[in-house]
């Protein structure tokens, strides 16, 4: 009954199976099994894909900032998106942006999260004049935009601005539409394909120059970059647009009666939920209290006519379709994929009565750190973002790779060379390291910190003798990397030979990781990095050792390296 | 005698609303006739039950010159599966264009598309379509995040594939029945469990024992055999 719910006993297979408008917990339907695992376990199990990516879309897409979500953990699930702050947003972009925006955001960046609220062209008008009218000047706005560097021509700008905007690596967290319609980068932040059709230009120079200074708690990291590129950068940005989508953005008038309206409107449909505005207060329990929709008693549900009368349904619908359940409610249309829909019904299903009263016991909590890292090192990487893509201690994002360990797993010059000019280890990856342009006493100070403060337990150099990984040990290693583990099918070793793309290049791996790192994540990968796919090989200590003495062999600067 | 209308409307109202298949559409009148119908596209596709596939499916009605014929009429029907739409009309070109939704049960479903020809009887186009359970669900992840690499020769842009950089011998699809048809399910979990060698094949195949558990390796297994085309079918014991 727990997991499978149910009527229990029944007379004929139809009765105990089939939901029948008389059954109020019908059979929980196979595609949403795992919504059962979820009322006791709240941590990511294997065998739970859909309610863990459920989960993570209801924190990724922004449901918790208008529902209270508990969980059984007693733990509430908390927004992980950060909306833009809209308190000096006359500064970023246009009236007319707003307005056409505010009406669809789609047609603006096919990507874009912000769910369609279905606002009229007056609707539109009023909050667009209201959030106009609200914008204060930034921090960025007192500093100078224009710098003695004059904008590049838009075909300088078109000629140059792609290598320099690869080489900055922004697509790894922006995507752009390419050519056949595609997106192309990363989502970690705003699509760009329009971009020149909402950025003032004097505000993108000081973004790109200080996007804290407009908005305090942005992902983007404040990159070093100088004049010229801030410039070249602005007008490629500028040129990408399309003419056509804001021909049709006619907004009405704004006048005090307007700006009233849309002040009305902005706090009715609980915008302030996602952004900061000024003069509207965050609302306190805006939408429904989702913690236990999963139990929600089918009486109390109005379904629409001709849909299947079972919870599973009516939650899926609402999220598909929120205001055909009624033109009066206020959810907005989310842009989501059939396979997203079902794991946030997923997630939603194990929010039960069940789950809420569970025996603490039965609960498997999860943690929820706050780790930032202190001193000037720590206000360096605040600067720098680096918990943007990085999780470091249980805290930050998932892109990059986790650094709680960094400090047992690399050399000192192979860092230290990597922040000058990082390069990604994995040929197969788009999304890559950017260039901070770090002077080198930022580069010392970060790469001292990590080196001393991301230790692991059992790393120091004593823990693998040294005189053991020898030449006679490396040549044995390099018997068995080919043939009887055949390493060279997902890693290169020699650029000359070896095609494998899977895992990172090892060609310089001698440089880069320490050979005690090196032993250790071959003899159990998944004991140091949980999530990575390379296998654990089950390599006896001798096979460990010897493939680490090859591997420490393999360095680039020697000439000719590889052999 | 006010609420007689009323109640005879319920009356009426009641039955049609029991049943099942709701809202009911009026059949389409054809305004040509094709002589062959085949599939274009969306046949063998994989997907969690209950959930619609991620393509259409898409069927080409031609007429005896091999010409498409617009305006054909296509049904579409299934047991277990449902059409949105169940039956449409052929566009320009010929084709005819439906979402499927896949069934509650995992298995094979087979999608009958039919048109009428001009004289009088149909010509039918049949495809099988996999609704994925619970334990081939996750062998499908599994199989995404450990082995999709190396024996899916067209994996995500992102993750380029490697199978083309693999020394030969070339790894097999998951799909191709034609050869893991052959194997058993206990030669299939050794080969995982314990890579290439343990069959006397090449380790390119590196050994999952301990990185996967059990049940893990069961379920690529179980997506193995749901996804093979042709289908498995379990050996009879004996």
């Amino acid at each position: 009954m727990i997991c499978h719910h149910g009527q229990g006993a029944a007379a004929t297979v139809q009765e105990a199976h089939y939901s029948t408008k008389a059954w109020e917990q019908p059979i929980l339907p196979a595609r949403y099994l795992e919504a059962s695992c979820g009322q006791c376990h709240m941590e990511q199990l294997e065998g739970t894909p859909q309610l863990n990516s459920g989960r993570k879309l209801l924190a990724r897409y922004g449901c918790a900032h208008c529902h209270a979500i508990t969980q059984p953990d007693g733990t509430l699930i908390l927004p992980v998106d950060e909306p833009p702050s809209l308190e000096h947003v006359a500064e970023k972009t246009t009236r007319e942006w707003m307005f056409a925006w505010t009406k669809n955001p789609q047609a603006y960046a096919v990507s874009a999260t912000m769910p369609n609220f279905h606002f009229n062209d007056q609707e539109a008008t009023d909050i667009a004049n209201f959030l106009m009218r609200q914008s204060t000047a930034s921090e960025n706005s007192k500093v100078a935009a224009t710098s003695n560097t004059p904008l590049p021509s838009a075909d300088q700008a078109a000629v140059d601005g792609p290598g320099l905007y690869g080489t900055l690596f922004c697509a790894s967290c922006h995507a752009t539409q390419n050519s056949k319609g595609n997106l192309m980068g990363g989502d970690l932040a705003p699509e760009l394909t329009r971009v020149g059709n909402k950025a003032n230009p004097d505000w993108l120079r000081r973004w790109l120059r200080a996007p804290q200074g407009y908005d305090p708690k942005t992902r983007m990291p404040r990159y070093r970059y100088d004049e010229k590129q801030i410039a070249l950068l602005t007008a490629y940005l500028l040129a990408k647009k399309d003419d056509d989508f804001l021909a049709n953005a006619h907004p009405g008038p704004s006048d005090e009666q307007s700006i009233a309206r849309g002040k009305k409107l902005t706090a009715d449909y609980g915008c302030a939920a996602c952004h900061r505005i000024n003069g509207v207060a965050p609302p306190e329990g805006f939408a429904p209290d989702l913690s236990r929709i999963g139990s929600k008693p089918l009486f109390q549900v109005g379904f629409l006519r001709g849909m299947p009368e079972t919870l599973p349904d009516y939650i899926a619908g609402k999220i598909r379709d929120p205001r055909a359940f009624g033109p009066a409610l206020k959810m907005p249309s989310f842009t989501l994929a059939d396979g997203q829909v079902e794991s946030l019904t997923t997630a939603l299903l194990a929010q039960t009565d069940q789950a809420v009263t569970m025996p603490p016991e039965l609960v498997r909590a999860t943690s929820h750190a706050k780790y930032h890292p202190g001193g000037d090192a720590g206000k360096l990487m605040e600067d720098l973002r680096c918990q943007s893509c990085h999780t470091i201690n249980g805290n930050g994002g998932d892109m990059a790779p986790d650094l709680t360990r960094e400090g047992s797993t690399v050399q000192r010059a192979w860092l230290l060379d990597f922040m000058r000019n990082p390069d990604t280890l994995r040929p197969a990856l788009i999304r890559r390291m950017p260039k901070f342009n770090l002077t080198d006493a930022e580069i010392k100070n970060l790469s001292d910190y990590m080196l001393t403060a991301y230790q692991a337990p059992g790393f120091d150099s004593g823990a693998l003798q040294s005189e053991t990984l020898n030449a006679v040990a490396a040549t044995r290693g390099k018997e068995i990397f080919y043939s009887k583990y055949a390493c060279q099918s997902c890693h290169i070793a020699n650029y000359k030979k070896d095609k494998g793309y899977v895992g990172p290049a090892l060609a310089d791996v001698g440089d880069r990781l320490t050979p005690v790192w090196i032993y250790k994540w071959l003899k159990d990968p998944q004991a140091l990095v949980p999530e990575t796919s390379m296998p654990n090989a089950h390599l006896t200590d001798d096979e460990a050792r010897d493939l680490t003495a090859f591997l420490m062999t393999l360095k680039a600067r020697k000439k000719g390296g590889g052999k | 005698m006010r609420r007689l209308p009323r109640i005879l409307l319920v009356l009426f109202i009641l039955p049609s609303a029991c049943r099942k298949n709701l809202p009911v559409t009026p059949p389409l009148t054809p305004r040509a006739f094709g002589t062959q119908i085949a599939e274009q596209s969306g046949g063998k596709q994989a997907s969690g039950v209950g959930a619609r596939l991620a393509d259409p499916v898409v069927v080409q009605v031609n007429g005896a010159d091999g010409n498409g014929v617009p305006g054909a009429l296509v049904a579409f029907h299934g047991t277990g599966l449902t059409f949105n739409p169940g039956q449409i009309l052929t566009d320009d070109s010929g084709q005819a264009s439906t979402v499927v939704q896949l069934g509650d049960i995992s298995g094979n479903y087979q999608v009958v598309a039919e048109t009428p020809k001009s004289g009088g009887g149909t010509v039918m186009a049949s495809f099988r379509e996999v609704a994925l359970g619970y334990q081939e669900k996750v062998g499908k992840e599994v199989s995404e995040k450990y082995c999709t690499m190396c024996h899916d020769p067209e994996s995500t842009p992102e993750r380029v594939s490697n199978f083309d950089n693999l020394a030969p011998p070339s790894p097999h699809l998951f799909s191709d029945g034609s050869v893991l048809n052959g194997m058993t399910d206990t030669d299939l979990i050794k080969i995982i469990a314990d890579g290439g060698p343990a069959l006397g094949k090449s380790p390119q195949t590196p050994a999952y024992r301990t990185t996967l558990t059990p049940a893990e390796i069961r379920a690529v297994v179980a997506y193995i055999r749901a996804i093979s085309d042709p289908p498995y079918s379990v050996p009879p014991a004996k």
